[in-house]
């Protein structure tokens, strides 16, 4: 007997039985629904409110004023980026001449002195005249002396003490700095340097980029990440905080951070990119290339699953 | 003269036609929605595409819920949290069963015999539902979604994508995770199924067939 439907001619010799699809899906519908329910209404979700700036500059105001004065003096991790923020030499990451860092180039220019800085202490020193006078002494100096002042106060932050709530250092040669610093933290205390850098000239805001990037080159946030394991030598990129299960399906992306010589190397999130794509380029050409596309056959897996078929031959 | 009979017009040909017959084709109802299969489909790896599949609709659904009533609410309602709650279960659930039958499909070589696309078509789906959720790991407005976009950051502006995937960006990754990569692994997924009862569950490695359809066809 023949028949013109390719599946029946697939299907040839094999013993064919009633099945219900439509039943399955529904009966898996109904176990995923009290599995999905249960583990929701036992377990929750983990909801740890984000870090503002304002609770950063209460709970470490010595980490908040020495990220604050690298971001004057252009030495924060988010000055010395590279694309998309500055053009730093050398910064971008590359893998010999690849190098799609740069070639993407300096699509959200940030000067961190001004976006961090000093265009939010300009805004706030409307009716201030100590800070007004502090901000032109800043700005008549020559940007040698600005250096100075900066180099002299950063090192003096390395001994900082917190007394009355400001920041104290030794004496020194540190010009306006200080006073800056101390309105920079008088600002961000009072949650309005978390308003401030998302301004956009428009009412609405939905781009977190400034305040993100100044949270996250100072230490306090990422302390609170390793407190967490959440840092991406923790593998941090599956966990999530509380003991929830984050995502688990990046494990082999959060793998290649824990060993040498990705985990030493300066491009390792090129390098893990590249390879991530290669291997799952793989897994998608699997049914082409020889070898992958003969493991199961050498691995008899196949017969454990379809154990009643080999049962009845 | 002897009157002749007119010639049958001939059948016009359209897309539409073409479309139709291919369809007729190769994906009759009978085979979309078969009532008989191979008797070794009784087996529990054939279960994980499926479960997969009710979790998916979970994620969708509770997504749906979500998204009405905007990204504040289940951090200040307890039926939020709770939604919120059905959300990331369904997607653990979701992907643990996806990767299941991801991993059966590969011990079955389940892209034997023409099933090549319905493979790649699959692990599309993988990846494009690791992107799904990791912008929603991102859009959460709390302290996971803060320290995962500051993290991912360096990985997104290595690959060279940061100037136009912007993880800092939240309007970005929210607007991205509740339509375009919804739609996209939904769309994906109906192909797979198709693709699927197109061509049937495969037949176990080693087993005899008398003639491939593809090998018939191309002799016919």
């Amino acid at each position: 007997m023949t028949t013109s439907d390719p599946q029946d001619r697939y299907y040839a010799g094999i013993r064919m039985v009633h099945f219900d699809l439509v039943k399955e899906l529904v009966l898996a519908l109904v176990a995923v629904s009290v599995l999905v329910i249960g583990l929701a209404g036992v377990l929750s979700s983990p909801d740890d409110p984000a870090v503002t700036i304002q609770t950063w500059a209460t709970k470490d105001p010595v980490d908040f004023v020495t990220t604050a004065t690298s971001e004057l003096s252009g030495q924060s991790g988010t000055a010395q980026y590279g694309p998309p923020y500055t053009n730093t030499p050398d910064a971008a990451q590359a893998v010999g001449p690849i190098a799609p860092q740069a070639w993407a180039g300096v699509s959200t220019p940030i000067d961190t002195a001004q976006d961090f800085v000093l265009l939010p202490l300009g805004i706030a020193a409307v009716g201030n005249p100590t800070l007004t006078a502090a901000l032109h002494t800043y700005h008549a100096a020559s940007p040698d002396q600005q250096q100075t002042w900066l180099t002299n106060y950063t090192t003096a932050l390395a001994n900082a003490t917190v007394v009355n709530d400001q920041v104290s250092v030794a004496a020194g040669d540190y010009g306006p700095v200080p006073d800056l610093m101390a309105n920079m933290l008088g600002l961000a205390r009072t949650g309005a340097l978390d308003g401030l850098l998302l301004r956009s000239g428009t009412l609405f805001q939905t781009d977190f980029t400034l305040p993100l990037l100044f949270l996250g080159d100072g230490n306090y946030l990422s302390g609170l990440a390793a407190d967490q394991h959440l840092t991406g030598d923790q593998w941090g990129m599956m966990n999530e905080t509380g003991s929830y299960p984050g995502q688990t399906w990046l494990w082999l992306f959060s793998f290649w951070y824990q060993i040498p010589p990705f985990n030493t190397a300066s491009n390792t999130d090129l390098v893990v990119i590249i390879l991530m794509i290669v291997l799952t380029a793989l897994l998608a050409l699997v049914p082409f290339i020889p070898v992958l596309r003969d493991i199961p056959r050498w691995i008899p897996v196949y017969r454990i699953i379809w154990r009643r078929y080999y049962r009845g031959r | 003269m002897p009157e002749t009979n007119p010639k049958p017009r001939a059948e016009h040909s359209s897309w539409t036609l073409a479309t139709r017959r291919f369809l007729e084709r190769r994906l009759p109802l009978t085979n979309l929605l078969p009532d008989r299969q191979p008797y070794y489909v009784g087996s529990w790896v054939y279960v994980f595409g499926v479960v997969a599949i009710a979790a998916l609709i979970w994620v969708v659904g509770s997504g749906v819920v979500l998204a009405f009533f905007g990204p504040q609410w289940w951090h200040e309602s307890s039926v939020g949290r709770f939604v919120n709650s059905l959300h990331l279960w369904s997607v653990q659930v979701f992907f643990a069963f996806m990767v299941l039958h991801l991993w059966g499909q590969y011990f079955m070589a389940g892209w034997r015999d023409g099933r090549a696309a319905t493979w790649m078509v699959g692990v599309v789906i993988f990846a494009v539902s690791i992107v799904a959720a990791f912008t929603g790991f991102i859009s959460q407005q709390n302290f996971d979604g803060e320290w995962i976009a500051v993290n991912a950051k360096d990985a997104t502006n290595a690959a060279g994508i940061g100037s136009f995937f912007n993880v800092l960006n939240f309007g970005q990754m929210y607007g991205l995770h509740i339509m375009l990569l919804p739609v996209m692994v939904v769309t994906l997924v109906v192909a797979h199924v198709v693709l699927v009862r197109m061509h049937g569950v495969v037949r176990p490695i080693e087993s005899k067939q008398t003639a491939r359809p593809a090998d018939e066809e191309r002799a016919s």
